[in-house]
């Protein structure tokens, strides 16, 4: 038998299963720097609009730092720097889905069940890492054609458009590796992750400082060097191809070496007694909870710093240009948009939070669903107190994330305009006013479990619906009562000097009849619920 | 003392199915009840309702003198339930589950605890997703058995044991029944409920079709005999309660109702018997004669084989 018999098969079935998520990410992550470069021609129409632009991005820090060096004012050379978040999507989209087509089936035992029919040894990990790679491809092919659509030089879209290819091959590749290593995919995919953290951090320290080499030694470092518009380095692309084969020709023979659901890396053993702060509902809930908590404030606390970072330029992005000049100085000058900068970005910190606290929320069905309820529920706990275990972390999630994240955005942007005493406090406020509004969805969540368990999924879909009345709202004229069943549209905009608080509590009421609604369902109804 | 499980009438709809349709339930303090089913007969169902999860339709329902629904936490600190898909935590270890779940039930035995690790085998400190199935069910039965409280309510308890801890389960519950502990025992492993219970429910589509002690239930139906004789048989075949005659030569098999069997004896006796084996009908003989040949009922002897 072959060692790849059967890598067809399975690589079918990987893109029967994922036949709706991989176009899904393939075609919004080609289609973005398209809709870049249409709008930097649109701007910045002249030389001399798109000079300023590149000058004032490239001495910006926080920019760079978030989206790579700027190599040119081309708006083809523009395009490329501000695609360079996509890249660590990409990336992580990438390793998520060879992950998720091998350990995540390993550690499910599905790839037992086929790996009783006719499979080669390679087979497994060839077809996912084939699938993605083909998905980068595609990717790719598709971000080229689309920029070379928007007039820009059919060279240089090429290059970004492999660039994007290849970094994505060598994380799905990493992705390949870190499977091999760990029994869980969980684990599998923190080391994948963390090692783009890594690349990311190196890059950013690269470009950030004088010397350039940190960013030569991170993958991600490599698609910006290619300078896609700006004289095309093609021989930079052999990095990651070269990456690619290194990485592949360390997990193929660890892939094989193990048994099948074994790591490499040995499984942690836990403690034979359970401590003392595990000895009822609400202990159970902080360690079920604790983790998401923690991990969701690290990134949130970091996406402030580089926010507030940036909140200051974003407020002088706009010297040199007369127009834009008089609008800022009729919402309050530099300080005013900066302000308008961090309100917005804070309310986007709020509608993520919502997400916090809606997942949260469901935790509680996945425990129904997982049967993990009942046996906690067959003892002397109180489905009250089972219920508001969750509840309350579900309520503080949010307020965790948004303090976080308003402390770091105070904290940055407190430095850049030398005054941490009086925007530290300020940005903390404006992160927590985001708060009743995410109880709101954590409230409906709540009420969704507890009288159409069925359903509760719906909450999600309430977000989205929130989400889009928020983005798209004044885009597509919408009626103004239709805008307001969104309860973010409702939170005041702290940081104008004059704003009223009674909208946060009637928020925070209604929150809390809508939990207190699904606390009463659920002590009445059946359980479990499948 | 009081009878620790009493139902009778239980109804429970789900939608426009009726899960249990008038069943009758008695469980006497100090026995092990075996509940006896093939899946789907609503085994689960009655338990979850003595559990307070479910809330009843109709009937009455008694456990250890208290509401099931109304007085759910509270009768609670005195059982414990196993499950029969014992579902864990991926990121606790099987010891932190056990400790907790005897916690949240008012306390362990520590002593019978860590007795009931040693003899299970079973390694607390894996974690949750690193266990097997039959690893999962050992942590759901150490944390009931080593619990101090008077009832146990087992649920398919041993689905994915292997036959040595099978034993070691029995063991357990018989040490759990000298204690005067209560137990019901859900189950569809026969050798399991003959083994370990003094008395037995049958239930088939959400009713109680038998009740009673192994031997009660044995009582009520046929024996079978396996004889040899000396003269040619004749004169059997017309006595009432005597089914299935076979005759082969001076050898003959025959199952005989109870209330018949004297007569029947009396009748071979006449004809000289040289040799006779009489077996009284198995649990399993019991538990497939009211399933088989029931339209529309899976047939039940694969499963329970």
């Amino acid at each position: 038998m072959n060692t790849l018999t059967g890598t067809r098969h399975l690589a079918r079935l990987i893109l029967r299963r994922d036949r709706v998520l991989l176009p899904l990410w393939v075609l919004l992550l080609a289609a973005l720097p398209m809709t870049y470069a249409t709008s930097f021609f649109e701007l910045f129409p002249t030389d001399a609009d798109r000079a300023a632009y590149a000058a004032g991005t490239a001495r910006n820090p926080s920019i760079v730092a978030l989206l790579g060096p700027v190599y040119g004012d081309s708006v083809g050379a523009l395009t490329a720097q501000r695609s360079g978040f996509l890249l660590v999507i990409i990336a992580l989209a990438s390793l998520l889905t060879v992950v998720r087509h091998t350990r995540t089936e390993e550690e499910a035992g599905r790839r037992e069940l086929l790996g009783g029919t006719v499979l080669g040894r390679y087979a497994g990990l060839t077809a996912a890492l084939l699938v993605t790679y083909a998905a980068d491809l595609l990717l790719g092919l598709l971000t080229a054609a689309g920029l070379v659509s928007t007039g820009l030089p059919a060279a240089g879209s090429y290059a970004y458009g492999l660039s994007a290819t290849l970094t994505g091959v060598v994380f799905a590749t990493i992705g390949g590796l870190a499977a091999q290593l760990t029994e869980t995919a969980g684990g599998a995919r923190g080391i994948a992750i963390g090692v783009l953290g890594a690349a990311f951090g190196l890059r950013l320290l690269g470009d950030t400082a004088t010397h350039d080499w940190p960013s030569w030694l991170s993958p991600l470092g490599w698609a910006p060097r290619v300078r896609p518009y700006e004289g095309e380095r093609w021989w930079v692309l052999a990095l990651p191809l070269v990456a690619s084969v290194l990485i592949a020709a360390v997990a193929y023979p660890v892939s094989v070496r193990r048994d099948l659901g074994a790591g490499v890396l040995p499984p942690r053993l836990g403690p034979a007694t359970a401590g003392q702060a595990l000895s009822g509902s609400f202990g159970l809930a902080w360690r079920l909870h604790r983790g998401q908590i923690l991990w969701w404030s690290v990134g949130f606390g970091l996406l402030g710093l580089i926010l507030g970072g940036a909140a200051q330029a974003a407020g002088r992005s706009v010297e040199g240009n007369p127009q834009l000049e008089e609008i800022m100085a009729r919402i309050g000058g530099a300080s005013g948009l900066a302000d308008a900068y961090l309100g917005a970005t804070l309310s986007l910190a709020g509608l993520a939070a919502a997400g916090y606290g809606v997942q949260a929320a469901l935790r509680m069905r996945a425990e129904e669903t997982a049967g993990r309820a009942e046996p906690l529920l067959a003892t002397g706990v109180h489905r009250s107190t089972w219920l508001l275990s969750h509840v309350a972390f579900a309520l503080l999630g949010p307020v965790v994330v948004l303090a976080v994240t308003g402390f770091t955005t105070g904290l940055t942007y407190g430095l850049s305009v030398h005054d941490v005493p009086a925007e530290l406090p300020r940005m903390v406020g404006a992160g927590l006013a985001q708060v009743p509004a995410a109880w709101v969805l954590t409230g409906i969540a709540v009420l969704l479990f507890g009288l159409l368990p069925r359903l509760a999924s719906v909450a999600w879909a309430v977000l989205a619906v929130c989400v889009l009345l928020g983005q798209l709202g004044a885009v597509l004229k919408l009626d103004r009562w239709l805008l307001d069943l969104s309860p973010f549209n409702h939170t005041p905009q702290v940081l104008r000097e004059h704003w009223n608080a009674t909208p946060l509590y009637v928020l925070a009421l209604v929150a809390l009849l809508l939990a207190l609604a699904g606390l009463t369902a659920f002590r009445r109804r059946d359980t479990p619920v499948t | 003392m009081e009878t620790p499980i009493e139902v009778s009438g239980l109804v429970k709809n789900f939608g426009r199915t009726r899960a249990l349709d008038g069943l009758d339930l008695t469980v006497r303090a100090g026995e092990v009840h075996g509940f006896l089913g093939p899946n789907g007969a609503g085994k689960s169902t009655t338990i979850r309702v003595l559990l307070g999860l479910l809330r009843a339709d109709a009937g009455a329902v008694r456990l250890l003198g208290g509401d099931p629904w109304r007085d759910a936490v509270a009768l609670h600190r005195r059982l414990a339930y196993v499950p029969g898909d014992v579902t864990l935590w991926p990121n606790l270890s099987g010891g932190e589950v056990i400790d907790l779940l005897g916690r949240m039930r008012g306390g362990l035995d520590p002593k019978r605890r860590a007795e009931l690790l040693d003899s299970f085998e079973l390694d607390p400190r894996k974690k949750g997703r690193a266990y097997s199935k039959g690893n999962r069910q050992k942590v759901g039965l150490v944390a009931a058995l080593a619990s101090d409280v008077e009832l146990l309510i087992l649920d398919e308890p041993t689905s994915g044991l292997d036959p040595l801890m099978e034993e070691v389960f029995q063991h357990w519950v018989r040490r759990a029944k000298q204690d005067g502990r209560t137990v019901l025992l859900s189950s569809h492993i026969l050798a399991e409920v003959e083994a370990l219970c003094d008395r037995v429910t049958i239930i088939r589509n959400g009713r109680a079709v038998e009740s009673g002690t192994l031997g009660e239930l044995r009582h009520l139906h046929r024996t079978a005999i396996d004889a040899e004789v000396a003269a040619p048989l004749d004169g059997l075949a017309d006595l009432p309660g005597v089914h299935d005659l076979r005759v082969d030569g001076n050898r003959v098999r025959f199952d005989v109702d109870s209330a018949a069997l004297d007569t029947a004896l009396r009748r071979l006796t006449e004809l000289g018997v040289r040799s006779l084996v009489s077996q009284p009908p198995t649990l399993e003989e019991l538990f497939l004669r009211h399933y088989e040949a029931i339209p529309g009922q899976p047939a039940p002897a694969e499963a329970t084989r």
